[in-house]
């Protein structure tokens, strides 16, 4: 549910959800709780992929687990030269090892994490996970 | 498709929760 708020018409808005610069987009649960803020502009790619971490998010603190998994494994899929698809692949394991209580599922990820994306913060907070 | 924007939070929040989906808010200074 898209809402829009444009300076010199809703400034109210600006100060109630703490927008301090243009453009911030956030994605808040049905209950009205920020789950993403993103700050300046970004390539149409990148801010599709950040939106689709903002949605696995939301489903992810509903303990959707299975959905959260999904979502994350499709930002993986479909963005996986995005900044954004290591923490998608940190958070897919994460699901899953919810949605099973199988520890099993976290042991995968710094493989995953390292074979296409060692650089990244993610790998190294994967590390703990190694087998 | 377009998009259908919605200029009011509030509405927009309650009819979020009635129907349990998320909500996007886009803040913008950008000339109409």
């Amino acid at each position: 549910m898209p809402v829009e708020a444009h300076i010199k018409e809703r400034p109210a808005y600006f100060h109630r959800f703490d927008a301090v610069w243009t453009p911030t987009v956030l994605v808040l649960d049905p209950d009205g709780t920020e789950r993403l803020r993103i700050e300046g502009y970004l390539p149409k790619d990148e801010f599709r992929a950040q939106l689709e971490m903002g949605l696995a998010r939301v489903a992810f603190m509903r303990k959707r687990w299975a959905d959260a998994e999904q979502r994350y494994a499709a930002v993986v899929e479909r963005y996986p030269d995005s900044k954004v698809a290591p923490e998608a692949v940190y958070w897919r394991g994460v699901s899953r090892y919810k949605a099973t209580n199988d520890h099993t599922a976290l042991g995968d990820v710094p493989g995953q994490l390292e074979e296409k994306y060692a650089d990244s913060v993610w790998a190294l907070k994967a590390l703990p996970w190694s087998h | 498709m377009a998009v259908q924007w919605n200029t009011d939070a509030d509405a927009a929040l309650a009819e979020a929760k009635a129907t349990k989906k998320p909500l996007l808010v886009d803040f913008s200074a950008a000339p109409a």
